[in-house]
């Protein structure tokens, strides 16, 4: 079966992130004042070729753990779907 | 003893480290391609040095790709094997994504790329850098966009503990301040060891500092550093 993985992948809460805060900056002049803090991470979506949805997720998971997030910096969720 | 250079694709420091380490420091230097696995002429005499640049052109985070490399499998196991191994800038974040360094390198508080001379302090003279360079305050140059220096609050602790902190960034006196610090990095690290003294990584590029024509030769002691046999 066919299975598509979408994961976020975001800074740790108690860092700096100067992206996120450049551009919360940027919405300030747009005289969006109400908005208070962005953080920026990645999307990142994944075919898999998987026997079922928890071999899917194992793999997808695996994934995360060994290279799409490094657990210093960053914490990962991720969603499966049947494609 | 010899030098083994390894050259990802997207480094850009490694002929520059080549010509300091051959022309300047006259030593041997044997450059090795990230696809090739081969270090058996390297023994633990020997030093391995990561050079800077942008592997992978830093996709996904900065050297996360060419941790996995070939040749990394083998850099893992020779600084196993207690072999010395030395990564400036794109290479001091390869060795963290690898585990041979703790900590990540993240992106630089102000947002913008830095390159400039800074001054550095060695903090302690029980590792080989240390060791030679003493009480110095060197200039060398940094070069990054990212080098801000983090680990988590038990992992700083270890590294005080241990004595795993190499380098600070300080001004031309010595002083730690916040004001010489070019990236936000923890405690303004500038670079660390591992507990076993043999994995060195650190964000200033030596190899920018070692001949009189650069007017700048500050960088001589940094490498001369693992010249000297085990």
């Amino acid at each position: 079966m066919r299975f598509t993985a979408h994961i976020n992948v975001m800074p740790h809460k108690e860092l700096l992130d100067p992206q996120g805060k450049a551009v919360t900056g940027a919405l300030h002049n747009l005289d969006l004042a109400g908005i208070q803090d962005v953080r920026i991470g990645k999307r990142i979506s994944l075919q898999l070729e998987a026997s079922d949805e928890a071999t899917a997720r194992t793999m997808a998971e695996e994934a995360c753990r060994k290279l799409l997030a490094n657990p210093v910096m960053e914490t990962f969720e991720f969603s499966i779907a049947a494609s | 003893m010899k030098f083994g250079i390894i050259v990802f694709p997207g480094s850009n420091c490694d002929r520059d480290m080549e010509h300091a380490l051959r022309d300047d420091l006259e030593q041997d230097v044997v450059m090795l391609w990230h696809k090739d696995r081969d270090l058996s002429a390297f023994d633990v005499d020997d030093c391995l040095v990561l050079p800077g640049g942008f592997s992978y052109g830093d996709y996904l985070r900065c050297g996360a790709l060419a941790r996995f490399s070939p040749m990394m499998e083998q850099v893992i196991n020779f600084a196993g094997r207690g072999g010395k191994v030395l990564g400036i800038c794109n290479g001091f974040q390869i060795l963290c994504e690898s585990g041979l360094l703790p900590g990540v390198l993240l992106q630089n508080d102000h947002q913008k790329f830095v390159c400039k001379n800074v001054f550095l302090k060695s903090e302690h003279t029980d590792n080989i850098i240390g060791d030679n360079v003493g009480a110095r305050v060197l200039q060398i140059p940094v070069a990054h966009g990212e080098g801000r220096y983090h680990a988590d609050t038990k992992t700083m602790q270890s590294l005080r503990e241990n004595r795993q902190i190499i380098f600070r960034y300080c001004n031309q006196e010595g002083e730690v301040h916040l004001s010489s610090n070019p990236n936000g990095a923890t405690d303004n690290i500038a670079g660390i060891c591992n507990v076993r003294r043999n994995v060195y990584g650190m964000m200033p590029h030596p190899e920018r500092a070692t001949s009189e024509v650069l007017g700048n030769m500050d960088g001589r002691s940094i490498l001369e550093a693992f010249t000297y046999m085990n």
